[in-house]
């Protein structure tokens, strides 16, 4: 099988195709994607702030640094396609329609909620529209979502996808191996996109692998490589066109490995002391957002005065999210059912307290 | 006529096919070769399609699984061995078991796991892993004991919208028997009660029910009736129906084939001691395998589960507290 390894470029891409470099076609994609990466910045920020104050039970992971990578994937998936995000894929969740509403019923814990308090923070998602909700093991969503590729293939569906992603720390565990595999041995349209963001919570690279560089683990399992520079949005729509497009084509899976800097902690309560100084400067350390903001000043796509009302009508969206579910109350234990299972007769006897 | 246990469940599995465009069969060698133990013989030739061959992954087999649950799909898992599925325990007690109560989507998959020990097994041949699955809320764990239970409990498993294990004995594969396949079952989650019997009560599953069953008649030639309980599901654990054998007959020893800490045979005295503790005349006893990994040689094997004389002679003592 072919193995189209595309270069990491520090340079915004070259590469033409349908998203040739000032096209009115990258235009509207890489507004649409600026826009999600945008909300899903200032979602995150107010979600981190919200945490400081003591108002969200448990942590909060953000996706800062890795929005670029995250929206361009969402803005090449479509109703029908299934997408299992990870921690750091608030713009990918929003590309993918998730509404912000629901991202602050999870933090916030909302009876609701999609998950109705039961779960919180990045653990949610809407099965039945194809985003799946993510359980903490890393590499266990993956086979999940080739398994709904498998049944959509057996009912005789076509032209869809399904997209999860997943860090440089989750391609260590056997899910991961165990899933890719599979999935190209079914020959399943998957993109699997692995974020390389240097860490995994503390753990450099250095100590999670020992190839030069993931994306040579796509021959290996024989499905496409792609690399990426994922501080750059125009690179990460062109590479993520062309994989979900290859992969909609039935090319099989492709893998997406995007090279870029986390710049947060593991989760709000991690001050990242440990985070390579050099790193931080480099061109890897960049930040999307500001890349992505430059470059649409550059084309003349938007003006300062465009985003800061961007940015303003985003910031709107979300108070008014918040406003609305902090309203919403806390969930009561005594209206729960206590009851795992959609079989209710077949709930366990104990005795009753 | 005669049909086997191992028959049984091949044929459980073609009438769901038949019945049901949902339900499909993903496993390891299931597809041309039929099954490491011919479980699905011919199955792949008469449905296409719809009986696949897996890699040797349990994670992605069962991950997959909800995945095409999820879809609307009823995938029925078969394990090779219960022991492996060890690999893919974390999608099935984290994934498959959460899903519903997470997402009110609900997760109708199917695990077949080939448990317990046979002569020669080994350790990783031969486990009974009912009860670390049935630990956690969210799973159905089916232990059939008979023929009829094996086709019946697993055409209804795959009409369950839960996620459901079924340990399949592989001790009963060839050596149980029955004429025909049943018409009729008890419903899902009921006892049964195997042997009547006033004298004490031994609450039991799977392959341990026919070493019961041998010692009861043991006994009898002594004048001591035994009643035998059939768990069939344990979990949940059909506690009414022990708790109603324990009544009539004042004692009781819970038998299981799995390893002594935790587990069946405890949950089952713990529920009878808490709800159930004047109803008893003497401590509720327990028979379970030995204390160690599972023996290769048949001299050791044959020790190291509860054996019909192992059984009888805890029964004995049972009836002289």
């Amino acid at each position: 099988m072919a193995t189209a390894t595309a270069q990491a470029s520090a340079e915004p891409s070259k590469n033409p195709g349908n998203l040739a470099h000032g096209s009115e076609h990258l235009r509207q994609l890489y507004t649409k994607a600026y826009h999600f990466m945008l909300t899903a910045r200032l979602l995150d920020e107010k979600f981190a702030g919200l945490y400081r104050a003591g108002k969200i039970h448990g942590g909060v992971f953000l996706g800062r640094g890795q929005e670029a990578l995250s929206a361009a994937l969402g803005v090449h998936l479509r109703k029908g396609d299934v997408f299992a995000p990870l921690i750091r894929d608030q713009a990918g969740r929003l590309a993918f329609g998730e509404t912000v509403l629901d991202a602050a019923r999870t933090y916030l814990g909302s009876p609701l909620g999609p998950m109705r308090a039961r779960d919180g923070n990045v653990h949610r998602g809407r099965p039945s529209e194809g985003l799946l909700p993510m359980i903490s093991h890393l590499g266990a969503m993956i086979s999940v979502t080739a398994g709904c590729l498998m049944a959509k293939r057996m009912r005789g569906q076509s032209n869809f996808v399904g997209a999860t992603c997943i860090g440089d720390g989750g391609t260590s565990t056997g899910s991961f191996h165990e899933a890719l595999n599979m999935a190209s041995v079914e020959r399943l349209p998957l993109v699997l996109v692995v974020a390389n963001n240097q860490y995994a919570y503390s753990t450099p690279t250095s100590r999670q692998f020992a190839c030069a560089d993931l994306v040579d683990r796509a021959a290996g399992y024989g499905v496409a490589g792609h690399s990426v520079d994922g501080t750059d949005l125009e690179a990460c729509l062109d590479t993520m066109e062309r994989a979900v497009s290859a992969a909609r084509a039935g090319n099989g899976p492709q893998l997406v490995v995007a090279s870029l800097l986390r710049l947060s902690g593991h989760g709000e309560h991690d001050v990242a002391d440990y985070v390579d100084e050099d790193l931080k400067r480099s061109k890897l350390g960049r930040d999307c957002l500001k890349v992505a903001e430059s470059f649409l000043l550059l084309q003349q796509w938007a003006t300062p005065q465009s985003l800061e009302e961007a940015r303003k009508e985003a910031m709107r969206v979300i108070n008014d999210a918040i406003a609305t579910v902090q309203r919403e109350g806390a969930p009561d234990p005594y209206l729960e059912d206590w009851c795992a299972l959609k079989s209710k007769h077949l709930i366990d006897g104990f005795p009753k307290p | 006529m005669s049909i086997t246990y191992l028959e049984a469940i091949r044929e459980a599995q073609a009438y769901a096919l038949r019945h049901d465009p949902r339900v499909f069969i993903y496993g390891q060698d299931v597809g041309a070769f039929g099954g490491a133990f011919k479980a699905t013989k011919k199955l792949a030739e008469e449905f296409p399609g719809r009986v696949i061959d897996a890699p040797i992954s349990e994670d992605a087999m069962v991950g997959a699984a909800v995945g095409a649950a999820i879809e609307g799909m009823r995938p029925i898992i078969e394990m090779q061995f219960a022991d492996f599925s060890t690999v893919g325990f974390n999608q099935v007690v984290n994934q498959a078991a959460t899903l519903f109560w997470r997402t009110e989507t609900p997760c109708p998959i199917v695990i077949r796991l080939p448990s317990g020990g046979t002569s020669g097994g080994g350790p990783f041949h031969s486990q009974s892993l009912e009860a670390i699955y049935s630990h956690y809320p969210g799973l159905i764990v089916m232990t059939p004991a008979t023929v009829e239970d094996a086709y019946s409990m697993l055409i209804e498993a795959v009409a369950i919208d839960d996620p459901v294990l079924f340990f399949e004995h592989k001790y009963l594969y060839y050596h149980l028997k029955a004429e025909a396949l049943p018409t009729e079952a008890l419903p899902v989650g009921e006892a049964r009660i195997a042997r009547q019997g006033r004298d004490a009560t031994i609450v039991t599953y799977g392959a341990m029910l026919h070493e019961s069953l041998a010692a009861a008649t043991e006994l009898a030639s002594e004048g001591t009736e035994l009643e035998i309980v059939d768990l069939r599901t344990v979990r949940p654990i059909d506690t009414d129906t022990v708790l109603a054998s324990v009544a009539r007959t004042g004692r009781l020893l819970a038998v299981g084939e799995a390893w002594p800490w935790g587990g069946v045979t405890a949950e089952v005295v713990s529920r009878v001691a808490e709800e159930g503790f004047n109803l008893l005349d003497a401590p509720p006893q327990r028979l379970n395998a030995r204390d160690t990994p599972i023996p290769y040689h048949p001299n050791l094997w044959a020790e190291h589960r509860p054996s019909t004389n192992r059984i009888a002679a805890a029964a004995r003592n049972l009836l002289q507290l």
